[in-house]
């Protein structure tokens, strides 16, 4: 692989080991890769936070990396979701054991300038990438999202190859960053209009079709910021999905069809119907409701506040989202509604991430389809996907 | 001695016996970090010792967290000394720069046939070569 004479300084040590380990991470993902060089980026997000999935070894990776005074990321990076709410885990039932290795985790990464909002979300707290640029994005659902709706270029990095390109400000030039590999592979035509939990099931139905193609949508009708969130995460976790392309909606259809489009899938009300039935594991009333996969927007917040108002929860309420939404709905007054019928609203964590199967919860409601493909395998728990409406229980 | 070139995936030497097999292996779930004994019941080499050997295998497989056990090892004195594949893949590849092992790649596979054979190898991946000792 080509290196410039300043990037083979940072290979060979010069400007410290943490800089040489992840140039080495990067021209060894190219080499595998085939890229011929690397390319500059300007964001990037990082997988790889909750104790939960990265244990001990990673704790010490990181800490490893962070005394090096020269392991700082040199373009806006942001931290995806931790095994904990950083702040209220021990009113969540968390134990401070799993907490303290968490919080050295997301203390790690602030010394190196990665931004610890812990969110699947950074496109909604200003990590938000221009079309055509270049960027190393690791949690799947963003990478859909900042390549699809954004029009960014990222494939889906891993955990430590994201830290070394936040680190280095590059990554290898291959895959999605090579505008000739962004076209879609497949057309899928919608047969019905949908809305809410349709767009997860037709992610979840399409990403299992589709494995990683690249599917090119045409919808009967507009869908919303926060439909398209549920959409590519669904696309993401069933399948690997990176990048998908709708009919008069996202920046690059145009350019996007090709020109033997002949393989076409059809999506009626029946097949999304079937996915639903498929998603739930079982058809009693969830103890625990977790809402936000990905981390909900202030728009979605204020809908479950305008549902719960006045009301009371029988059952435990989540709904997860960044630090900054919590911020922004504080002062909006929707936490305190929320919080006045029973539920909550978490931050910095998710149902996928954190370890709820040690709580006393058996049944998990999600609005969620990527969460309802998770929560039965990560936590071992019986999960129920249906419209936010029928989830919470209400007196 | 028989001398032969490869790819450097990541860099630095090592020499020692070889443990070898035709099957890919997955670091997450497959091998115990503590022992370097390899966990994976349908894997042929199930319950051998990775530890402070030359691994041989075609490539890598599984979950991405497969590169943090592979530090996990290296910090629990478990590891394998250095890694050579047919072909590498991220995760293996990631784990061994996070470790600082020695991993080549792209030999050709009659030189597979011949480290199966042989009783000790060393792994230069400093200038890409893998030497191997019949004696």
């Amino acid at each position: 692989m080509y290196l410039t004479g300043e990037e083979e300084k940072m290979y060979q040590g010069e400007y410290g080991e943490t800089i040489k380990k992840s140039m080495e991470i990067l021209v060894a993902l190219g080499d595998i890769y085939q890229a011929e060089r690397l390319v500059n980026i300007t964001s990037a997000q990082v997988s790889g936070v909750s104790y939960k999935t990265i244990g001990d070894a990673g704790l010490e990776y990181l800490e490893d990396l962070a005394r090096d005074t020269q392991a700082r990321t040199r373009v806006a990076s942001t931290l995806n979701p931790a095994g904990v709410d950083l702040e209220k885990w021990e009113e969540l039932g968390f134990s401070p054991e799993f907490t303290t290795q968490q919080h050295r985790i997301v203390e790690a990464y602030g010394k190196m300038d990665v931004m610890t909002t812990c969110t699947c979300t950074p496109y909604l707290i200003g990590n938000v990438p221009l079309k055509g640029s270049h960027i190393a994005w690791s949690e799947s659902s963003a990478v859909a999202y900042a390549n699809s709706i954004l029009g960014a270029m990222s494939n889906r990095e891993g955990g430590p190859g994201a830290l070394a390109a936040a680190i280095c400000g590059k990554t290898a030039c291959y895959g999605y960053h090579l505008p000739e590999n962004r076209k879609s592979d497949l057309v899928v035509e919608l047969e019905c209009e949908i809305q809410g939990t349709d767009y997860g099931a037709l992610g979840y139905l399409v990403g299992q079709t589709v494995k990683e193609g690249k599917p090119y949508f045409k919808l009967k009708n507009r869908p919303l910021n926060d439909n398209l969130k549920g959409l590519g995460a669904a696309l993401a976790s069933s399948g690997a999905v990176a990048l998908y392309h709708i009919e008069g909606i996202t920046p690059e259809y145009k350019d996007a069809l090709p020109e033997e489009a002949d393989d076409t899938l059809f999506v009626d009300r029946n097949n999304l119907e079937e996915v639903k039935e498929k998603l739930s594991t079982t058809s009693l009333k969830p103890d625990l409701v977790c809402l936000g996969c990905p981390h909900a927007s202030l728009e979605e917040i204020r809908k479950v506040a305008e549902i719960l108002k006045g009301k009371k929860l029988k059952n435990d309420l989540w709904l997860c989202t960044s630090i900054n939404m919590k911020t922004a709905a504080d002062r909006m007054g929707y936490t305190k509604i929320i919080e006045q019928s029973g539920g909550r609203l978490v931050f910095d964590t998710c149902m996928v991430v954190a370890p709820i199967e040690e709580l006393d919860y058996e049944v998990i409601g999600v609005d969620s389809a990527k969460a309802a493909n998770y929560v039965p395998s990560m936590c071992g728990l019986e999960v129920v996907f249906d419209e936010i409406e029928n989830l919470l229980d209400l007196d | 001695m028989q001398v032969f070139k490869c790819r450097v995936i990541s860099r630095g030497k090592a020499r020692g016996k070889i443990i070898h097999s035709s099957q890919p292996l997955s670091f997450l779930g497959g091998v115990d970090p503590d022992t370097g004994k390899i966990m994976d019941i349908n894997h042929p080499l199930q319950g051998e010792i990775i530890k402070n050997k030359i691994l041989v295998i075609p490539g890598g497989k599984g979950s991405t967290v497969g590169s943090y056990v592979i530090f996990q090892m290296y910090k629990n004195n478990t590891a394998p000394r250095a890694i050579i594949c047919l072909e590498a893949e991220p995760i293996i590849a990631t784990g061994a720069i996070m470790a600082g092992i020695p991993m080549v790649d792209h030999i050709r596979p009659e030189v597979m046939d011949i480290l199966a054979q042989a009783l000790e190898v060393e792994v230069d991946g400093d200038n890409g070569e893998i030497k191997v000792f019949n004696h």
